[in-house]
């Protein structure tokens, strides 16, 4: 069982730098056709700064930067038990190549269901740029199946 | 039949959006965006893991039928018009399944002074079984 005192906790700020590139493969990988999302001057001649981030790469970036001081393993979860459960984005603006963005996690909730073979586990991650200005808030709820086979 | 309409007519409820069709999602595509993704989780992968983990074989990020969602919406209205969204995985999508996403408007609301639509999402199969399914906020004025 997951210790409850992680609710509340809130991870130190960390730092990760949109890059051209990476969005490229990004849009490659997802398959995107909008060049928009992977060339600088069709992004530019629509109105925007660099390339644009897609909705869901803020929560790809946080990804390359994870939290150290939230780490599912020392939760005492088996990682390969995880599944993602709900995800949600509130956008705030834009994010474009070039930019730093910066993140910070709190553990929002932590819950069971079924007599406690299933752990839900809700992180909020804010994502703030080279500005301050808020991007986007991000919310994802795993779910850790400790028994096989419930889902 | 509903309409299938582009973001520059008025939406209306029952509009339709128009549909993805992605796939199939072979492991090529989910080895790409692993590392695209920075989700390296192996589960998605290593079919030993997977087999490991009491898998029959890999299956697909969740957040790749996410994105496909996001194109759903981004082919339908421009981006800054996305306010907030949100999605429950509710089924795993296999390795080399085909993913088809859609949308419908299901209301039109007033959300802090702008009007938007209120747009049911979802991800399903070819063969029909929904992976993901949720909302999306979407200002049309």
């Amino acid at each position: 069982m997951i210790d409850r005192a992680w609710i509340g906790f809130t991870s130190k700020p960390r730092a990760a730098v949109v890059e051209t590139g990476q969005l490229k493969f990004f849009a490659l990988a997802t398959g995107e056709t909008n060049p928009v999302y992977f060339d600088v001057e069709a992004a530019k001649a629509a109105g925007h700064r660099a390339v644009l981030a897609p909705p869901t790469f803020v929560f790809c970036l946080a990804s390359a930067v994870p939290p150290l001081d939230i780490r599912l393993a020392d939760m005492g979860i088996d990682t390969r038990r995880i599944l993602h459960a709900e995800q949600s984005f509130r956008h705030h603006s834009a994010i474009w190549a070039g930019d730093t963005i910066t993140f910070t996690t709190r553990i929002a909730d932590i819950w069971e269901k079924k007599g406690g073979a299933l752990e839900f586990i809700a992180q909020e991650t804010e994502a703030l740029n080279q500005n301050g200005e808020i991007c986007a808030h991000s919310r994802s709820v795993l779910v850790v199946r400790h028994q096989q086979g419930v889902v | 039949m509903a309409a299938v309409t582009t973001f520059l007519s008025a939406p209306r409820v029952g509009d339709v959006l128009p549909k993805g069709v992605h796939g199939p999602i072979t492991r090529t595509k989910l080895a790409l965006y692993a590392g695209a993704s920075h989700d390296h989780n192996p589960i998605h992968i290593d079919i030993d893991v997977a087999r490991g983990a009491g898998m029959e074989d890999v299956f697909a990020h969740g957040m790749l039928s996410m994105a496909y969602l996001s194109q759903l919406l981004t082919k339908w209205a421009p981006q800054d018009a996305l306010r907030e969204w949100s999605v429950r995985f509710t089924a795993i999508t296999p390795v080399n399944a085909e993913v088809h996403t859609g949308g419908e408007v299901i209301e039109l609301i007033e959300r802090n002074g702008e009007e938007c639509a209120r747009v049911r999402i979802w991800a399903r199969t070819a063969k029909g079984v929904t992976t993901l399914e949720g909302e999306a906020i979407v200002v049309v004025a």
